[in-house]
């Protein structure tokens, strides 16, 4: 069962879970990231790298953010692979203090 | 960088340790828009470090991170150099004079000590040996342990815990085709291992296992995990950590550990026994361990720092093996400084500083293990090493003023003191020579264990 990244990772895109991924799974779009599930090795360093919570492992994800398992897929296959931290978009510091964190 | 003449001058870094560390260090040099030349020194012949030789062999998944560090391998600026000690076979003052910078990545092998009495009792060992030995690590191929013994103890509830009790736990016919040393699985064939406590000195919210390897731990098949209900009960100051949002990992723990009190008795083969509140105080035996002495602990402290003090009521477990894990320390190489009280080098920043006089020393920088002490998973050291290759980057300007003759001064050193270096393409030959001799009996490799074996092979 692999990590997927959620709804809290918008507008943010700190990437701090990239410097984190001892192997190259994650992908990008304007918006926000996902995880590529074939590559993923489950191991979670990137969980507590995320400032907002916005990654689980599927195994005790909250019922509903099972859609993004379907997105996380297939959004990963279609877009380029992120290795190296981004600088945040503008709007993180908003979004996360929105987000309480 | 300006210093230096002709375009095609590298600025010249030695890698000190081929695991994690090193290879994040080295991917984070090689994408830099530097013209920099790696060279990655390996004290065993065999690259990655405790990828090979500490993940537990029933977690291949884990070591994909390997194929990663292939690719490191294949850029044309890096070079690998196995079967070469930093400190017995070349010293850090010359690794100095050939190199713009030395980053040690060399890790935390050694292991911690209880301090007790009868700790050096045959019978007693660390996780260390016990995990390098099944992983067929060189420098534990031949410890021996007594699997006759009905039970074992182990100190400690992190992940290495979880691991030596897991491949105690499991029977060899689930541990079979992994790429578990044929040594080990052999002595494990023979184990009569029926209880295994794993014991630690403070409560269930402060476990340090990772709710996975914990859960992994109550569905093996024909071994069934208990725990105490009434040493599940928490207090305030534990009530308080488990309500921080960053701490999740301690309620998945703590509903883990109740639903292992609370299972009913099965017909299982062996038993996982989870213990908290108690400290090893002395192991007894003549010849050999006999039984652990405990004493029961409180807590005291305010939340996230709790510790544990002994409250003088004592237990003795009879028991055949114990096994340590308590963490690891760093070991000094000579010329370069370090902090023997917590087994690390000092840095800031992954700049090593020398606390004599509180300054950077110019050129010399750590990452991983060494760096941070034994702590963090694989992708931790990531981080770690960008944030090393950064502060090498910015020192870049200050650390090129001469040219420095690289890798080519260091094999020639090598090759004087008849050192039989390994290549990367040896590493191939080695890689490809395990995964054939893996093939027969449906393992994914069946790794060389002795650095002569390996040699061998290659001369
Ligand atoms: C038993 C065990 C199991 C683990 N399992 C997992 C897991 O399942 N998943 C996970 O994510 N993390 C796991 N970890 C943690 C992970 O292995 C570490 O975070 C990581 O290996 C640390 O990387 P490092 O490069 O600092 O050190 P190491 O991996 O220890 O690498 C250090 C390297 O330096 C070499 N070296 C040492 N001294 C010298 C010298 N003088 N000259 C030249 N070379 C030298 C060593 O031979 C070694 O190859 C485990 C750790 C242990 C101990
Ligand atoms: N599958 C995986 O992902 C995996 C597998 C293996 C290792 N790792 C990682 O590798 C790192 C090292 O693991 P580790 O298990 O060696 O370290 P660890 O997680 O730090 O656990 C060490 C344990 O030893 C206890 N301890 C320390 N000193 C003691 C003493 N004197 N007496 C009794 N108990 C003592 C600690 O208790 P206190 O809490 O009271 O100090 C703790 O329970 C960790 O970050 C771990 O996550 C990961
Ligand atoms: S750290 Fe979290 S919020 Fe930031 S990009 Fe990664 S998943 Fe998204
Ligand atoms: S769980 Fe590990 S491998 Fe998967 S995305 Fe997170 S850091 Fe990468």
């Amino acid at each position: 069962m692999p990590h997927i990244v959620t709804d809290n990772c918008q507008l943010c895109r700190y990437t701090d879970c990239v410097s984190h991924c001892p192997v190259e799974c994650f992908h990008s779009d304007d918006e926000r990231l996902y995880i590529d599930p074939d590559v993923c090795v489950d191991c979670g360093a990137c969980i507590p790298a995320c400032p907002v919570q916005a990654i689980y492992d599927v195994v005790d994800m909250p019922d509903d953010k099972e859609p993004w398992i379907a997105i996380n897929r297939e959004r990963a296959k279609a877009l380029p692979v992120v290795t190296e931290k981004q600088m945040p978009l503008p709007t993180a510091d908003e979004r996360r203090a929105k987000l309480g964190f | 960088m300006s210093q230096l003449s002709g375009e095609q001058e590298h600025v010249h870094i030695a890698i000190v340790g081929s695991g994690p560390s090193g290879f994040y260090a080295a991917e984070a040099l090689l994408r830099s828009d530097q013209n920099v030349a790696v060279t990655m020194i390996e004290r065993l012949p065999t690259p990655f470090g405790l990828v090979r030789s500490g993940v537990a062999p029933d977690h291949p998944k884990l070591k994909q991170s390997i194929l990663v560090y292939d690719r490191i391998t294949r850029d044309e600026n890096f070079n690998f150099l196995g079967n070469v000690t930093v400190g017995r076979d070349v010293s850090v003052s010359e690794l100095q004079t050939m190199h713009h910078a030395i980053i040690f990545a060399n890790g935390a092998q050694n292991d911690r000590h209880m301090g007790i009495q009868g700790e050096n009792l045959p019978g007693s060992h660390t996780a260390t040996e016990f995990v390098g030995w099944y992983n067929g690590h060189p420098d534990f191929r031949d410890r021996t342990f007594d699997l006759e013994q009905e039970v074992a103890v182990i100190v400690g509830h992190g992940n290495v815990a979880a691991d030596v009790c897991r491949i105690l736990a499991k029977s060899v016919d689930e541990l079979r085709h992994t790429d578990i040393a044929e040594h080990a699985l052999e002595a494990l064939a023979q184990s009569r291992i029926k209880k295994i406590h794993v014991i630690g000195r403070r409560g269930p919210v402060q476990a340090k296992f990772t709710p996975k390897e914990l859960r992994e731990l109550g569905e093996i098949p024909g071994v069934r995990a208990c725990a105490d209900q009434q040493e599940c009960n928490t207090a305030e100051q534990c009530d308080i950590e488990l309500a921080a949002p960053t701490n999740t990992a301690a309620g998945k723990n703590l509903t883990l550990f109740l639903s292992y009190a609370g299972a009913a008795p099965t017909g299982a083969v062996r038993s996982i026994l989870f213990q908290f509140y108690v400290s090893p105080v002395e192991l007894h035996g003549t010849d050999y361990v006999e039984a652990i002495t405990l004493s029961r602990n409180e807590l005291t402290g305010s939340a996230f720092s709790q510790s544990a003090i002994s409250s003088g009521v004592t237990e003795t477990v009879p028991c055949g093996l114990v096994f340590r894990s308590i963490g690891y320390r760093g070991e000094p190489i000579d010329g370069l400084p370090f902090d023997v009280k917590r087994g690390v080098v000092p840095h800031d920043g992954g700049r090593v500083v020398d606390d004599k006089v509180g300054q950077p020393v110019p050129g010399l920088y750590v990452t991983g293990w060494i760096k941070r002490g034994p702590s963090g998973i694989i992708g931790t050291n990531r981080a770690d090493s960008i944030e090393t290759v950064e502060s090498i980057i910015a020192d870049l300007g200050g650390l090129t003023n001469t040219p420095k003759p690289g890798l080519a001064a260091l094999r020639a050193l090598l090759a004087e003191r008849g050192i039989r270096t390994v290549s990367i393409e040896d590493w191939h030959t080695i890689d490809a020579k395990e995964i054939e001799r893996g093939q027969k009996s449906g393992k994914p490799r069946e790794k060389f264990t002795r650095v002569d074996e390996m040699l061998e092979l290659l001369s």
